[in-house]
């Protein structure tokens, strides 16, 4: 069987999902014995998804409106500076 | 011609091509697509507002200035990306703070991961709390991982890149990428721990 050791080390790829079938049964074959890996697997499962489902933050109103002047500058100067017109 | 195209979401070839000739409305629509996402990257990044800022409008500026380099080999996305963690990561290197955490210290194998506290957690422990505090304790617990963690955090878990979209845009291998990741997940899921485990219980509820 794996050690605790050896299955931390492939922890990132079991939860990407990039491991071979011959990995992955052993893998699970650890936290099928292994309690305090098993723990591990599921915290490390719900911090991933706890992150994932973190909402998109608004960009503040004035940063935006920055962005946009910034933009449009860069666009009406680059007509003549970048032109590299891709006609 | 109107300048916006009806052309489906994920085409942005048409865009592009305006945007190369400097037409204004075709690029702020892909600054717009991509603003919020670049700049919660920049902001988990350099962990500072102005910093932010200014890596938000650096990236456009020369993501324009380069528009005519880029090939469409990779999606536009992923190439702003690296341009956004390069700004962003020069932001840190230049702020005196960081000094004591560089960049590229040589990182370990990983052989010395540690697991301190092994806990069960709640099945849906963010529900426990409003979405204000669950943001503050995800960006706390975020911003206290070391830079070259959280880097690899951000992009990988927060921003969904690849594994190897995220060797590129850092510059590093992807060993190097996968190690990092892992640091930084278990370091990660020990200081939410403190947050989310499921009260009076412990690791024996599982014998």
């Amino acid at each position: 069987m794996l050690t605790c050791k050896e299955f931390l080390q492939e922890l990132t790829d079991y939860l990407d999902s990039t491991v071979d079938v011959e990995l992955r049964r052993k893998l699970e074959a650890h936290i099928n014995e292994c309690p305090n890996c098993f723990v591990i697997l599921d915290t490390t499962q719900k911090t991933i998804k706890v992150y994932k489902g973190m909402q998109e933050k608004e960009i503040p109103a004035e940063v935006q409106v920055r962005l946009m002047k910034a933009v449009e500058r860069k666009c009406a100067a680059g007509k003549t500076a970048a032109g590299k017109p891709s006609a | 011609m109107p300048a916006t195209t009806e052309a489906g979401v994920f085409d942005e070839s048409g865009l592009l091509a305006k945007a190369r000739e400097g037409d204004v409305a075709a690029f702020s629509e892909l600054v717009n697509r991509y603003s919020r996402k670049i700049y919660r990257l920049a902001k988990h990044i350099t962990q500072n507002d102005t910093d932010a800022e200014d890596v938000l409008q650096e990236t456009f500026m020369k993501s324009f200035e380069h528009l005519g380099d880029f090939q469409g080999q990779s999606k536009f996305y992923t190439w702003i990306v690296r341009i956004a963690v390069n700004e962003s990561l020069m932001k840190l290197r230049k702020r005196k703070s960081d000094r004591t955490v560089p960049l590229d210290e040589p990182l370990d194998t990983g052989e010395d991961t540690v697991v301190r506290e092994i806990a069960v957690w709640d099945e849906n422990p963010e529900q426990q709390y409003s979405r204000e505090e669950l943001a503050k304790i995800l960006d706390d617990a975020v911003e206290s991982l070391k830079p070259d963690f959280r880097t690899v955090f951000v992009l990988r878990d927060i921003e969904e890149l690849s594994t190897e979209e995220t060797a590129q845009a850092l510059g590093i291998s992807v060993p190097a990428v996968k190690s990092r990741l892992l640091r930084a997940r278990l370091q990660l899921r020990e200081k939410l721990t403190r947050f989310f485990r499921r009260k009076g219980d412990d690791v024996f509820a599982y014998l």
